[in-house]
């Protein structure tokens, strides 16, 4: 049952051969056996979830469930639910229970879905680790030595371990994807505006995203579809109609044009990831896909300029956390300068800090036209990059992270290394295209290596068809790790 | 150009983080070696290069001017740090 499929757990839910109760009590048994030791959710509270459970199941008995009605979901701490306590990962916000849900949160509520707890995170999803934490880093569920990958590295490790069937994400610069590819899940960051960011705590505005993670493309499918979705309280919010984003799982890939761009092939990519990668391109052209090069010649700049759009953003977002209104407030004080400024030096840690410092600097008088305005030059020569790539090919496909897992605390006293992590990931952010990272082998220590497959704008169902394809014919999606196993 | 120490503590300043200067000049080193990450944008030539301030081009919606949300101060100010008669309270500022 840990193991199945959201579409099996949905059917066996219909047809009553188990109840969303019990359901929902065996994930969260599975949690209490597990989280001490991965340290994946700051929030659990069984009788909410069971509540929630019992309700589904009253839904399913009068039929009038949805497929995700019974199905417990974990959810990043970063989206705010009612009544729950919200942290995103840090000392300010330790104290926040939320007043309302996050668009998300109401979607899968609307669902029927259980909230299963609120899973761990890189403070304010800043960081490739899930270590910067004030509730402690994520252990990696293949090796507690290492890290989960970040910022949603508590919602891959849940899924991983087999803590939930399933997961929300958020992802700014690889967050969703990167943690996916060293957990050993599958993880979709759609397109830009395609989840509303409604009571999802902000980071970088242009370039935060909401997301699944799961075990399967056909699950993250499924997902999807009850994430996306228009929102008139997000401005950016895009108005489509809504598309069945699993339709397109069982086209063959005959014709299929992967592009495959040598600058994420190059140096600092490890040969463990490389050979897999490699492995996994190979499969997909025996499938009938067809390799295309093609060139992402500004991919290098990317990082730079990621780091320079994102803290700006972030300076700006993070100015309302001043011990006024919510979150914590400093004890002692003089008056209130004094107060905004204790109350942000002790509730924020050293990486979130670090990046409004750079934003604040990057964003001031004399500095704005050599950083700001020029990395936003930067970010329109990556989307060019990518609409004439796409005139060539249908999905550009590399590897998700230069690396498999790093061991905890191996990047923490430098930044810059720490950074260099999303190399691959961060150019579908800063141009707003969709991604996914599924598992396509294991590298160095037996740790998992993910498969980062970009599409164009809107084409999620595509991007999924070619993971589904690939997850017919491989089963990397479906190991666990052996030391957790039930 | 290097950070000097002054800039780092005007940034927090301007931040309203405290910052004592013993962090001052280990948060230095690490924004220098940031900046230096982020120089690599100034080798590339991007005159004439249209900015690209968000990742699709949407022109903001507007809506009919009328009420769309309900009453919900108490609810809201129930999570506050401190608060008296429906206001949040801060440390004297005028005198």
């Amino acid at each position: 049952m840990l193991n199945a499929s959201l579409k099996d757990l949905s059917s066996g839910l219909a047809q009553k051969k188990i109840s969303s109760l019990e359901l929902t009590k065996l994930f969260l048994g599975r949690i209490r056996a597990l989280n001490d030791k991965l340290n994946a959710f700051i929030t659990v509270d069984e009788e909410k979830s069971l509540a929630q459970a019992r309700a589904a199941d009253g839904r399913i008995a009068k039929r009038a469930s949805q497929p995700l009605t019974g199905i417990p979901v974990a959810h990043k701490d970063i989206f705010v639910a009612r009544d729950w306590l919200t942290t995103c990962g840090s000392k300010i916000l330790s104290n926040f229970v939320g007043p309302y849900d996050a668009h998300v949160i109401a979607r899968f509520n609307d669902a029927g879905a259980v909230i299963l707890g609120k899973t761990n995170m890189d403070e304010f999803a800043m960081g490739s680790s899930s270590e910067s934490s004030f509730y402690g880093p994520v252990k990696n569920a293949w090796s507690t030595d290492c890290v989960p990958g970040g910022s949603s590295g508590g919602s891959a490790a849940a899924v991983a371990a087999r803590m939930a069937p399933a997961a929300t994400g958020t992802d700014t610069g690889g967050s969703i994807r990167q943690p996916a590819a060293l957990s050993g899940v599958s993880g979709l960051k759609p397109t830009y505006g395609l989840v509303s960011r409604y009571g999802m705590i902000a980071f970088a505005s242009s370039l935060d995203q909401g997301g699944p993670l799961a075990k399967s493309a056909e699950d993250l499918a499924l997902l999807l579809n009850a994430m996306a979705g228009f929102d008139p309280r997000d401005s950016t919010s895009v108005e489509r109609e809504a598309e069945d984003y699993a339709r397109d799982l069982n086209k063959p890939l005959a014709g299929l044009r992967v592009g495959v761009p040598k600058e994420h092939f190059g140096e600092g990519l490890s040969a463990d990831v490389g050979k897999a990668v490699e492995a996994a391109l190979a499969k997909l052209e025996k499938l009938g896909a067809r390799r295309v090069p093609v060139d992402l010649p500004n991919s290098g700049l990317s990082v730079p300029a990621y780091y320079v759009i994102a803290p700006a953003e972030a300076s700006s977002n993070l100015s309302r956390f001043d011990g006024v209104r919510y979150g914590y407030r400093a004890k002692n004080y003089r008056d209130l300068g004094d107060m905004y400024r204790k109350t942000r030096a002790e509730g924020f840690g050293a990486e979130v800090r670090r990046r409004i410092l750079i934003g604040t600097y990057v964003l001031s008088h004399g500095y704005y036209d050599a950083y700001y305005l020029k990395a936003q030059k930067i970010r329109r020569l990556i989307a060019q990059d990518f609409v004439e790539a796409f005139e060539r090919c249908d999905v550009v496909i590399g590897p998700t992270s230069p690396t498999v897992a790093f061991r905890i605390g191996a990047k923490t006293s430098d930044p810059v290394q720490m950074y260099l992590n999303d190399i691959y990931t961060i150019p579908a952010n800063l141009a707003g295209l969709p991604a996914a990272s599924i598992p396509c082998g294991f590298g160095v220590g037996g740790l998992p290596v993910g498969l980062h497959i970009v599409g164009n704008y809107f084409s999620e169902a595509k991007i999924l068809n070619v993971a589904h394809q690939y997850q017919r014919e491989t089963d990397w999606h479906t190991r666990e790790p052996a030391g957790l196993k039930q | 150009m290097p950070l000097t120490l002054k800039e780092v503590l005007d940034i927090a300043a301007l931040a309203r983080i405290g910052i004592g200067e013993a962090e001052a000049q280990a948060v230095q080193a690490d924004l220098n070696n940031i900046f230096e990450l982020i120089g690599q944008m100034q080798r590339v030539d991007t005159e004439g290069v249209e900015p690209m301030s968000h990742a699709q081009d949407l022109a903001l919606r507007l809506r009919e001017d009328k009420v769309s949300e309900t009453d919900q101060r108490e609810l809201f100010q129930s999570i506050a740090p401190q608060k008296e008669a429906g206001l949040y309270l801060v440390p004297k500022v005028i005198e």
